[in-house]
């Protein structure tokens, strides 16, 4: 097989493994994790659960709270936090916000616009009303798709989007319809969740700029997966979680440029994000402290921090090789199977390793339950993209996704899985 | 391998041939429920005789989209309370409710459910208990919406 020379990547996979703990642990039966759900939230390796665990037994205080010792060091833990995310993107580090989650940080941007429309003239180019267009796709990610739905509700504007091709690339051929003079944001993946399907984001992004309109990209899926510079991207804004890229669950980050972040109302209110506070009304600190009221996640950041660190020290760019090679296996294997359909491209262009599929007369929860049966963990059902599911035909679905730790014999043993589950329900 | 404990043959029977399936006419009331985690849905009607705990289920009729467990679990449910009164077909939705929620360590009581103990294997698996319990959710909620209807239509 051709595919086999580039099996051989530059990362030492055994190496990798020994540092995540729970690919040590027995599943059902007693059998070997294969766990090949890492587009929902990946594992941790030592380094992280390390910097964690440093932080709480030696720096543990309220950042940007009290003058004590030990406040000074965690908010030096937490700052250093956010330049080391930045540094990891290409980014300054105040243009980097903290929030829980990615689908928080869509939420933030959101809920900002919404805000625009009373919070004085600084503000004013934020906000949407009847006439103006919120401009997303149909393979989005319900994060990147319900909060945008909601902005419209909420002041009238109109919700578009770009469909999908059968192959499950973004249909850009309305590209001139759809982004317009009363476009006034697109928000759009990175990297499908479902598809793998990597968008040209910097180019929707130039037409977008064109007519003013601001981008919003949805990296959840691409941070962790491959390099990713902000400037390069091309988009104004920039979400992800900390816990699908090896950091720990409860952190995620907002990237905005600064000027725009500068100008933007705040969207959660409360301590630590307040300049001047009387009865009768209060002022906000600049960004990013404006979007980060109460006490912050910091043990949390430094352990996102510490991923960047492993991250890096792997080579993102060797990360994508290795999944961009799993990837081809994991096509060339489940293509090769009767009645399978791989939702999204069968070649690896443009194209990350999550690879979904649908098996003729089996239910992905039964596909799920025989590979779970052989210790195998997959994701099934819609994976929150319902409308892209729907557009490509698919009730749901099974999806298989890659990271630094997966094996080419784990995606052996998935397309055995897949047989065995064919065998059990007797089909096809 | 222990597939065989959550898919009984008795399962897989009727996931392959579904019995009362389709949806039929006339029928006192219709819902619609979703799983949403999954997309899986059911679409249920209920035909009542009578009014009141002791109306009969002249017919219950359904189109299920979803996987083994949901469809085979719609299946074991028509087949088992069509012909029944409301109250007894409550009782029975109950008892299996309580057989799913025992984590795999229910007494399955098979003069109440029949076939239906067949699903005791799927109460181990907590992401699947929703899937047998879709079609019998739909139909508590249809034959609730039934009744009351034709309590109000009694009254006027």
């Amino acid at each position: 097989m051709t595919t086999l020379a580039s099996r051989t990547g530059s990362l030492d996979i055994e190496a990798i493994r020994s540092d995540f703990p729970i690919l040590g642990r027995a599943v059902r039966g007693g059998r070997h994790l294969i766990y090949l759900d890492s587009g929902a939230t990946s594992h941790k390796p030592r380094q992280v659960l390390d910097a964690e665990r440093d932080f709480y037994t030696t720096r543990n205080a309220a950042a940007h709270r009290g003058a004590h010792l030990l406040g000074e060091e965690a908010t030096d833990a937490y700052e250093g936090a956010r330049a080391r995310i930045a540094a990891f993107l290409g980014a300054s580090p105040g243009e980097i916000v903290f929030t829980k989650s990615a689908t928080e940080a869509v939420n933030l941007v959101a809920y900002s616009m919404s805000n625009a429309a009373t919070a004085g003239p600084e503000a004013g180019r934020f906000a949407v009303g009847p006439g103006d267009e919120v401009l997303v796709t149909e393979s989005e990610h319900h994060a990147n798709l319900v909060p945008w739905q909601q902005l419209c509700d909420r002041t009238g504007a109109t919700l578009r989007w770009f469909g999908v091709t059968p192959a499950g690339r973004i249909d850009l051929s309305r590209i001139d319809e759809l982004i317009n003079g009363r476009t006034r944001l697109v928000a759009l993946t990175h990297q499908s969740n479902v598809t793998g399907v990597v968008p040209p984001v910097a180019e929707i992004a130039a037409a977008a700029h064109q007519v003013g309109a601001l981008v919003l990209a949805d990296g959840a899926q691409s941070v962790p997966h491959q390099p990713v510079d902000v400037v390069a991207l091309g988009a104004d804004f920039l979400v992800f979680s900390g816990h699908k890229m090896l950091g720990p669950s409860g952190v995620g980050v907002l990237w905005g440029r600064r000027e725009l972040l500068e100008a933007m109302p705040p969207f959660i209110t409360g301590g630590s994000m307040i300049e001047v506070v009387r009865m009768e009304g209060s002022t906000f600190l600049p960004p990013p402290d404006r979007f980060e009221a109460g006490v912050p996640a910091a043990a949390q950041a430094v352990g996102l921090a510490a991923a960047c660190d492993y991250l890096d020290g792997l080579g993102m760019a060797n990360v994508a090789d290795h999944e961009e090679a799993l990837t081809a296996h994991a096509l060339e294997a489940l293509g090769a199977i009767d009645g399978l359909r791989v939702l999204g491209p069968l070649d690896t262009q443009h194209r990350g390793g999550a690879v979904s599929f649908v098996l003729g007369g089996i239910h992905p929860h039964d596909v799920g339950q025989v590979l779970d049966e052989l210790g195998i963990a997959v994701r099934t059902g819609h994976h929150c993209a319902w409308p892209l599911h729907r557009a490509l035909h698919a009730q749901a679905s099974t999806r298989a996704t890659f990271y630094v730790y997966n094996t080419h014999d784990e995606v052996d043993a998935l397309a055995a899985g897949i047989r065995q589950a064919q065998k059990f329900f007797g089909t096809p | 391998m222990d597939l065989e404990s959550m898919y009984q043959e008795i399962i897989l029977e009727h996931y392959r041939r579904p019995l009362h399936a389709g949806l039929r006419e006339p029928f006192d009331a219709q819902v619609q429920h979703v799983n949403p985690t999954c997309g899986d849905e059911v679409t249920m009607r209920v035909t009542l005789k009578d009014a009141g705990p002791d109306a009969i289920l002249a017919d219950v009729s359904y189109e299920a989209l979803g996987c083994s467990i949901s469809q085979a679990s719609a299946s074991v449910m028509a087949d088992m309370i069509i012909g029944k009164t409301a109250a007894e077909a409550m009782r029975i939705s109950e008892e299996f409710l309580a057989l799913m929620q025992s984590r795999g360590e229910g007494e399955p009581n098979e003069d109440v459910l029949g076939d239906a103990i067949a699903f005791a294997g799927v109460s181990k698996y907590p992401a699947r208990i929703k899937c047998a319990l879709l079609g019998w959710m739909a139909w508590k909620d249809a034959t609730a919406k039934a009744l009351s209807e034709r309590q109000t239509g009694e009254q006027t």
